[in-house]
């Protein structure tokens, strides 16, 4: 079934071998068997070992574009089992291929919640039926995502789940929450935690200050993501639990997550595109599109998010793609549902950081795949021998213009239409099989 | 101008123009036949989705004093118990051909909702705890009235400003105007509202010394036990306004009230009654105003 390729003269990006050259890589039935790098301007001398005498081989040139590891996005909604009419697990992988991942993790806010390992024995066979890219659920922390019982997370592990979280809702009670970072431990796996006051944020749907007032909308305070990120460090200090911040949001959480990996705790964070890109001036107007959860927030913490992305205090770039149908966003504000639907855009919106100087590319690529598959305990997010080819070729240059009826997702809801941006994959390769997607053109 | 969905959205020039065209009208209304065929031929619906008495008979009698047809649509009769979208009854509304839609609906930003999908011109009624423009349009009237001009007086706006959507209108309007704005109110009834017309004040009694107007907002009584204050009872205390608390006002001093009151919670009956009243007037006002904005937006002063 797969073909072998050789992509040929792209500019590797591998920051798990230190890879950051012109060079060659070959690919024999879906796995990397050569890496090959330039060491000098002549260029790869000794051919031999690529076997190009392979009639079958297709080659890919890669001249004046960069090769980097498929992504891997650790925190997604797919929306299948329950929420078909939002995204599948089919529309939703390819439109994640489609933005250079190829490895997700799909949140269990699905109906029913993925709190048992008959719905992630589900999830993980309709994805080896017609999932473009590799899944890897996230269990529930609690039964239903109540906050009252803690779910099967031993049984779910051994079905395939890699995380456990109560994402879209937070575990309210300090004492769940510090029973799940205590019992996790036995399976060492990383507890994800959407932290969310839902007292301090109670019918809030923008952030609370001076805007929010002026729109006449409740406000979601910054301190009610802070508080919980507090409480829930102290929480892995107490336990020794590996925890991971999703979706940070606010420049007290950065404070915080900083303060605490000072003093040595287990705590991984990762952040979003459109909470170091966008501010809550976006739903001026009413815009519904720009209606998330976290809401979005502050010039003067889309500044604290992205100085903790340099200073490796958040860990990792996640999309947190929520997409909703059209009708759901076309609504009363306050009814529309949360969520953007990121993952056409996630690459792109990031490379402004290593645009504007902020990030190196190797940063960027390890916050986008490796140290999330590290998080997640996954094979994947390297390009070293031996590993599945998975793979996103992106040409840095290449500008476009958003364009959400062109998104491959059923959620078109994005606060980024309109917007041109540069940089964008080209060609993905993931499970074997290659995504040329310049032949739509 | 198409649509009337907020004082944020007008300049100071369409203020003006609606105030010295409510003028006219308020002088019809002082005529033996208060009507005329200004709009004969248009139709409006009120669509209310909150429950509301005086906002929308005083917006049902100015529509009839224009001449206008009027449409009824309200909640429970409605198919938006059947769950209807709000957009499809819309769009369902619009297709009778309508020219204005009157809309009060308890989530802000509702009217900008609307005024972008429908070629209707689209009035806030009040929406949430964003805006009420046809009631902050009525306040100014009736103290340019009382009191000449707007610029440079000192206006306190006590109570919950807020879940207020009179007060965000209020305080929108006088601010444009150069008023002296000051905000009366437990903290946390007052929102982060700054601007360089703005003070705040906890202690009632500070904030209403010299003031050229005294504007009182209902208090809902809900918010009592929702953590916002202990009691109406402590509210009255320090929030209330008595003859003792109007005396440090200025002698000229107006009160108004957008109504309905809580007589003994937010305002004493005998201020409520007093000469310095002027809540009766501001509800004769209110039809002059609402008659002019649906007359400037129909468009017809300049087809003149």
């Amino acid at each position: 079934m797969h073909s072998d390729i050789l992509i040929k003269n792209g500019h590797i990006i591998d920051p798990s071998q230190d890879i950051d050259v012109v060079g060659d890589i070959l690919i024999e039935n879906g796995k990397i068997i050569e890496l090959r790098v330039k060491s000098s301007e002549s260029g790869v001398k000794d051919n031999s070992k690529l076997k190009t005498q392979n009639s079958k081989l297709k080659i890919i040139d890669a001249t004046g574009l960069s090769v980097l590891p498929g992504l891997v996005d650790m925190h997604v909604h797919l929306r299948e089992p329950g929420f078909d009419y939002k995204e599948t697990i089919k529309t939703g992988t390819m439109a994640a291929v489609k933005g250079g991942i190829t490895s997700v993790c799909c949140m269990p806010n699905t109906n029913p919640v993925n709190d048992n390992e008959t719905v992630t024995e589900f999830i993980l066979r309709k994805t080896y039926a017609e999932g473009a890219c590799y899944v890897y659920p996230v269990g529930a922390i609690t039964k239903g995502q109540k906050g009252e019982e803690l779910a099967e997370m031993g049984m779910m592990k051994d079905a395939g789940c890699v995380a456990f979280s109560d994402d879209g809702r937070p575990v309210m009670s300090s004492l769940i929450m510090r029973r799940a970072l205590e019992y996790s431990k036995a399976f060492n796996v990383p507890v994800i935690s959407h932290c969310e006051d839902m007292n301090l944020s109670e019918g809030g749907v923008v952030n609370e200050g001076r805007l929010s007032a002026q729109m006449g909308l409740k406000g979601i305070p910054s301190a009610s993501e802070d508080v919980m990120v507090a409480r829930d460090i102290i929480l892995a200090e107490l336990t020794g639990g590996r925890l991971h911040i999703a979706h940070v949001s606010t420049e007290g959480s950065v404070r915080l997550i900083r303060q605490a990996k000072e003093r040595g705790v287990n705590v991984t964070a990762e952040t979003c595109p459109h909470y170091f890109t966008i501010t809550e001036d976006s739903v001026k107007g009413y815009n519904t599109n720009a209606k998330v959860n976290p809401p979005l927030r502050t010039q003067k913490d889309v500044e604290a998010i992205i100085k903790g992305l340099k200073d490796g205090t958040i860990d990792a770039i996640a999309t947190d793609h929520a997409p909703h149908h059209r009708d759901e966003k076309l609504q009363e504000f306050d009814k529309a549902p949360s969520g953007i639907s990121g993952f056409e855009t996630a690459l792109s919106l990031s490379l402004r950081l290593v645009y504007e100087g902020i990030l190196t590319m190797s940063q960027l690529v390890e916050k986008m795949a490796l140290v999330p598959a590290r998080i997640l305990g996954i094979d994947a997010g390297t390009l070293k021998v031996g590993f599945d080819a998975d793979i996103a070729i992106v040409d840095m240059n290449k500008e476009f213009k958003v364009e959400s009826e062109k998104f491959l997702s059923k959620g078109k809801n994005t606060p980024f239409e309109g917007w041109t941006l540069k940089g964008m994959p080209v060609i993905t390769i993931c499970k074997g099989k290659v995504y040329d997607w310049r032949i739509d053109e | 101008m198409k649509d009337l969905v907020g004082i944020k959205e007008l300049s100071k020039g369409d203020i003006e123009l609606i105030l010295n065209t409510a003028s006219s009208f308020k002088d019809i209304l002082k005529r033996d036949i208060k009507k005329v065929p200004a709009l004969r031929g248009k139709t409006v619906v009120n669509l209310f989705f909150e429950p509301s008495t005086r906002t929308k008979t005083s917006f049902e009698l100015a529509e009839k004093r224009m001449s206008t047809d009027v449409l009824n649509f309200s909640v429970p009769t409605s198919s938006v118990v059947k769950g209807e979208s709000l957009f499809d009854t819309v769009k369902t509304i619009e297709a009778y051909g309508v020219d204005f839609i009157v809309i009060r609906h308890s989530s802000s930003g509702v009217p900008h909702f609307i005024a972008r999908n429908v070629n209707a011109s689209v009035i806030n009624a009040g929406d949430g705890i964003n805006e009420h423009p046809t009631q902050a349009l009525l306040d100014a009237f009736s103290i340019i009235e009382k009191k000449g001009s707007l610029s440079g007086l000192k206006v306190a706006i006590v109570g919950d400003i807020l879940h207020s959507r009179v007060a965000k209108s209020d305080i929108f309007l006088l601010s444009k105007f150069g008023a002296n704005i000051r905000l009366i109110g437990p903290p946390t009834l007052i929102p982060d509202i700054a601007d360089r017309n703005v003070e705040v004040f906890y202690e009632m009694d500070n904030g209403l010394e010299d003031a050229d107007v005294i504007m009182m907002l209902r208090i809902q009584i809900e918010r009592q036990g929702r953590g916002f204050f202990p009691s109406t009872l402590e509210y009255f205390r320090n929030w209330g306004l008595d003859m003792r608390r109007l005396k440090l006002a200025r002698k000229d001093a107006i009160v108004m009230h957008p109504g309905p009151m809580n007589r003994g919670i937010e305002i004493s009956s005998d201020v409520a009654d007093s000469s310095q009243s002027i809540i009766l007037e501001q509800v004769t006002n209110g039809l002059a105003v609402r008659m002019a904005v649906m007359y400037l937006l129909s468009g017809r002063n300049e087809d003149a």
